[in-house]
């Protein structure tokens, strides 16, 4: 069994997929310890896989957790300031709005911040 | 798979705003283009290119869902060489930034020429001032019997090659089945074939014609041709037709005219494409065989215009896309006014492509057809060459090259331009001594092709460089010549170069060692050396502009610093990639391979019983011999990875890593009859010395106890053979992976330890002169074998010390990670899953 592109990319209750962007409520996923400087942990938020990463600058992202490309684990993916880079055949994700300067679908980004220590994911 | 390629994730939307939308009233024309294929969507871009975007509102029908994509790559994603997502040409989101409505997944059904509007199927109507039919081909079936289910349908596993759905629905079965018949023996045909044979499918062509690509080859170099095609294990039919499938559910095998069946799972048609001239037709538009269109592309009704394959000019139809490149810009220079005389002559079919792997180019016609024309041909069958050329009145009229296509840019023009031909003849066709009668660039015309998958001239190439393009790289992503199937980047290169007059920058950051700090090797490491930087953020903060970290050049730095400073470089986890954060190979879902050293590929009944006995306790969804002699344990769950390991109990065998591999061996002295030298214990002995040893690429070795090469010795990046008499030669830069090479034979040493020796001091010269990713195969040639002798063996450069103590401190520094990070994780959540709802593993379960 292989992962489509449709089901992670479109966003419905696929096998990785994200559910439809409402207004969002906000989550307690983890501390942010345990998510090590420059690296992605994944979690789940509300029935929704949400990958997490604390840049080197301090700085949290959330993203959905399987890449749109073809369903790669994204927290095990690397990162700079700009981007996440995916593990699996290495397309780049921009921070900012998710989008790809390599062409592949676009990303969804989730809000994320930090209260006394927790990770606070919007979803 | 329904994705739509080139597509929007779903929700995204964007805003068009037309032209003064404030008022409501765009005072721009209204062009429609019916079809989103390789010819519609030129026609477009070239319309924007003369500043069109301001002239007219352009709406763009595409009975595909997808954006549009480069057709002649679809060979290329069914070989599995290519991607999908990477024959996008223009994206969903290109239309959408260049103001342009795409209706994709929307059929015209006709058109109202007196009203001037399209009726499309889905019931909606588009009003136009332009319009433009571009609807392209399809796929011609043959008549045979049993071809149909039911109302029109065709019984399963029938495919036609057309659209990245044929492609799609291909591949899928490909998956799924072992034999496949291709009909049609032409380029198409051939492409199929050797794509589905690269699947593991046997591959039967059924072809009509008496040899292979008829169209374009004569009958003695489609013969060579068929005797390549052979050669890689497809059979071919010729003369002969399938007139019967055996179904009745699906295909389970074809008749043949001569009554012989052939079972098969798959049936392939390339038997031809037939223009699409539906709408034309049912629109009282004048259609013959295609739409006919005048010299400029105008059909019967003034405001009609056709292009590309649908359209049918001064009694020909085209089936290759430089047609479709030139009618574009005539097109779009009559629409947009930019040259209202503009006119369309036909093109000469000057082709140049790779079928089935063979190279082959053909212009003009490929026999003699009067007395008086000189026909000369260079045949040589047992390399799978035929070169040949038609010469009239002095004039070249036709030639064909196959398997040889050195001479192509010199004949197309030639071709084209009727340029004087050498006195003597066989210098059209093979360079003599110093090959002073070859054509430079120089003298390729300015309109010539150069690459013909994107339509690029050498004019718009020189173009890019007069516009401020200073390296090779530049001009490809600015012009997209190369970008195809790459036959012309060689061509490319030159005509760049030619262009800029000699002053083509490398890339500068061709030299740089990782993309996000501008320095070479040398000059990097000397840094690193004097600034003492221990970690890849202390590197970035002094080293990058603006300090900032550049995650693609993570992996690299990471090596680099561990060889300079061996146990002393700091670890930064995340600062490396995913394999070497959890000392396994990532798999497609997600899941991991576990491959513990068995060095020398030797093992003992009590290893394989442990191996055994954790796979059952893990459920390892499959266990394979590798081809690096040791066992793979795949598909195995990162949270299961430190227990495993602590289970086996065995080393890493580092088969993720950009390091020291394996050392292969063959029995050698001990069993074989032929062993010259202990072959088995000398690669123990390397395997044991450089375990894990980090370096720019992998580095495979193998040691063999004879010239006979049992264990592949001579294609490795250090090989060693054991000639007799105590002696071994020692050779490097091998390889037989993506790249073939036979290895450079180094030195003939008289010792094991010699041999440990001259390998560990070539690795470690390697280690710290090649670049990131360049393997010794690429290294080896770099340098030059005379340097790396001078170098390793006479120490000219005075470094030998050097180098065996730098490989010693690495040496030193190794730990087994396994056992090490089995015991501690090295981060928190280091071997947690990453895609946690899902149950893993996904890959097959054997
Ligand atoms: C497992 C194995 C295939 C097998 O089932 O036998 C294998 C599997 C992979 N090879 Fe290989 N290669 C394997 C032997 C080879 C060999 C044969 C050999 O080592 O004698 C070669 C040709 C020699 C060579 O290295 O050139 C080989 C040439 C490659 C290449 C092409 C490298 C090149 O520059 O030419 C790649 C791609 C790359 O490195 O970028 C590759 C990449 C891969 C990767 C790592 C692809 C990846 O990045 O995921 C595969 C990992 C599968 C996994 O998860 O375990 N593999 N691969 C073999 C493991 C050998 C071992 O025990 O370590
Ligand atoms: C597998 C393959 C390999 C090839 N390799 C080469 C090669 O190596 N070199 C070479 O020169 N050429 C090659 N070709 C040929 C090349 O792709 C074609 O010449 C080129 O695509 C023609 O462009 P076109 O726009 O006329 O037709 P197409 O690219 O077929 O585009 C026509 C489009 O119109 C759409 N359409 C049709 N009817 C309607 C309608 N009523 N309403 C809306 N949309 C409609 C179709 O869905 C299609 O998307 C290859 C073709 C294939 C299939
Ligand atoms: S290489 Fe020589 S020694 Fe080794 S197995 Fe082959 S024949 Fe025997
Ligand atoms: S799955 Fe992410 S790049 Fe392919």
């Amino acid at each position: 069994m292989s992962v489509t592109q449709s089901e992670a990319a479109a966003g419905g209750p696929g096998l990785f997929g994200t559910q439809e962007v409402s207004a969002g409520t906000p989550h307690v996923v983890g501390r942010v310890e345990e998510v090590p400087p420059g690296e992605g942990r994944a979690f789940v938020v509300d029935g929704v896989q949400v990958a997490v990463f604390r840049l080197r600058d301090g700085s949290l992202h959330a993203t959905q957790a399987a890449c749109p490309h073809a369903g790669g684990p994204l927290a095990d993916g690397q990162t700079d300031l700009d981007v996440l880079v995916c593990p699996l055949h290495l397309y780049t994700f921009r921070w900012t709005d998710g989008t790809s300067p390599g062409g592949a679908a676009s990303l969804r980004v989730y809000p994320v911040h930090e209260e006394s220590g927790q990770l606070v994911v919007t979803v | 798979m329904t994705a739509v390629l080139g597509g929007r994730p779903e929700g995204v939307s964007t805003l068009h705003f037309a032209m003064d939308e404030a008022d409501g009233i765009d005072t721009r024309q209204r062009l429609v283009v019916i079809g989103n294929g390789m010819a519609g969507a030129r026609v477009v871009e070239e319309v924007l290119e003369r500043g069109g975007g301001d002239q007219f509102a352009i709406t763009v029908f595409g009975e595909e869902p997808h954006g549009n994509y480069n057709r002649i790559m679809l060979s290329h994603v069914l070989a599995g060489e290519e991607h999908e997502d990477d024959i996008v040409l223009n994206s969903h989101d290109w239309y959408a930034d260049n103001g342009v409505v795409l209706r994709a997944g929307v059929r015209v059904v006709r058109i109202d020429t007196h009203a001037k509007v399209v009726h499309a199927a889905d019931g909606t109507t588009a009003p136009y001032d332009q319009l433009v039919i571009a609807t392209g081909s399809r796929s011609f079936v043959p008549p045979m019997t049993g071809l149909y289910q039911a109302e029109e349908q065709l019984i399963p596993g029938v495919f036609g090659f057309r659209t990245i759905d044929d492609t799609r629905a291909m591949l899928a079965a490909a998956a799924e089945h072992d034999k496949a018949v291709v009909v049609g023996g032409g380029l198409l045909g051939l492409e199929a074939a050797r794509a589905l044979q690269g699947h593991g499918l046997a591959v039967e062509v059924v072809h009509a014609g008496t040899h292979l690509m008829n169209q374009q080859l004569g009958a003695e170099a489609g013969a060579i041709l068929a005797k390549s095609v052979e050669a890689l294990g497809i059979v071919v039919h010729l003369a002969t037709r399938t007139t019967e499938v055996i179904g009745p559910d699906r295909v389970r095998g074809v008749v043949l005219a001569d009554g012989r069946a052939i079972d098969a799972d798959m049936l392939v048609l390339a038997a031809g494409i037939r223009p699409v001239t539906e709408v034309a037709l049912m629109s009282g538009i004048e259609v013959e065989r295609g739409v006919v269109v005048d010299d400029q592309l105008r059909t019967d009704d003034p405001d009609v215009y056709a292009v590309g394959e649908c359209a049918q000019h001064r009694g020909e139809l085209y089936g290759l896309v430089a047609p479709v490149w030139e009618q574009a810009r005539v097109l779009a220079d009559l629409l947009t006014g930019t040259d209202p005389d503009a006119e369309y002559h036909g093109s000469r079919t000057a082709t140049k492509l790779k079928v089935a792997g063979v190279d082959v180019a053909t212009m003009g016609i490929s026999r003699p057809e009067r007395d008086s024309d000189e026909f000369l041909v260079i045949s040589e069958p047992k390399r799978g060459v035929h070169l040949s050329v038609v010469v009239r009145d002095d004039k070249l009229i036709g030639a064909t090259l196959l398997g040889d296509t050195r001479k192509v840019a010199y004949l197309t023009q030639a071709f084209d331009r009727g340029t004087p031909l050498p006195e003597e003849r066989i210098k059209l066709l093979v360079d003599l001594s110093d090959g002073a009668a070859e054509v430079g660039v120089a003298e390729l015309p300015h309109d010539s092709q150069v690459c013909n998958c994107n339509g690029v001239t050498k004019g718009a190439i020189c173009e890019a460089v007069a516009g401020g393009c200073g390296s090779v790289g530049a001009v490809m992503d600015k012009t997209r010549a190369g970008k195809g199937c790459g036959s012309c980047k060689g061509l490319v290169k030159q005509v760049v170069e030619w262009a800029a007059d000699g002053d083509v920058v490398e890339d500068p950051a061709a030299s740089w060692y990782v993309p996000g700090i501008p320095m070479a090797k040398p000059e990097l490491m000397a840094a690193i050396r004097e600034r003492g930087l221990l970690s890849p953020s202390a590197v970035f903060a002094a080293l990058a502009p603006g300090g900032a970290e550049d995650a693609k050049s993570k992996m690299g730095l990471t090596s680099l610093l561990r060889m300079i400073w061996g146990k002393d470089a700091v670890q930064e986890n995340d600062a490396k990639f995913i394999n070497d954060r959890v000392h396994g190979n990532i798999q497609r879902d997600g899941t991991f391979s576990v491959v513990p050293q068995i060095k020398g590929g030797v093992t003992t009944p009590a290893q394989l019983r442990k191996i055994a006995d954790v796979a059952e306790k893990y459920e390892v969804p499959m266990v394979k011999i590798t081809g690096g002699q040791r066992i793979d344990l795949l598909g195995v769950r990162k949270e299961d990875l430190p227990a495993m390991w602590n289970d086996l109990g065995m080393p890493s065998g580092y088969a993720y890593g950009k390091s020291f591999r394996t050392v292969k061996t063959c029995v050698g002295s001990d069993f074989c009859r032929f062993g010259l030298g202990d072959s088995t214990q000398l690669g123990i002995d390397l395997e044991t010395r450089f375990q894990g040893i980090e370096s720019p690429a992998k580095m495979k070795m193998a040691v063999v106890g004879c010239p006979r090469n049992c264990a592949e010795a001579y294609v490795k990046d250090v090989g060693v053979v054991a000639v007799g008499n105590g002696k071994w030669e020692v050779y490097v830069g091998g390889a037989a992976g993506a790249s073939i090479r036979k290895g450079d034979l180094l030195a003939t040493v008289d010792s094991p330890e010699a041999v440990m020796e001259l390998s560990g001091r070539f690795m470690q010269y390697y280690r710290e002169n090649a670049n990131w990713l360049e393997r010794t195969y690429d290294f080896v040639p770099r340098i030059g074998l005379e340097k790396i002798k001078a170098v390793l063996l006479e120490d000219s450069e005075g470094i030998c010390a050097e180098l065996d103590a730098n490989m010693q401190q690495s040496i030193d520094a190794y730990t087994d990670p396994w056992g090490q990070d089995g015991k501690a994780p090295a981060t928190p959540g280091q071997f947690r899953t990453a895609l946690p709802l899902v149950e893993l593993p996904l890959v097959p379960v054997r």
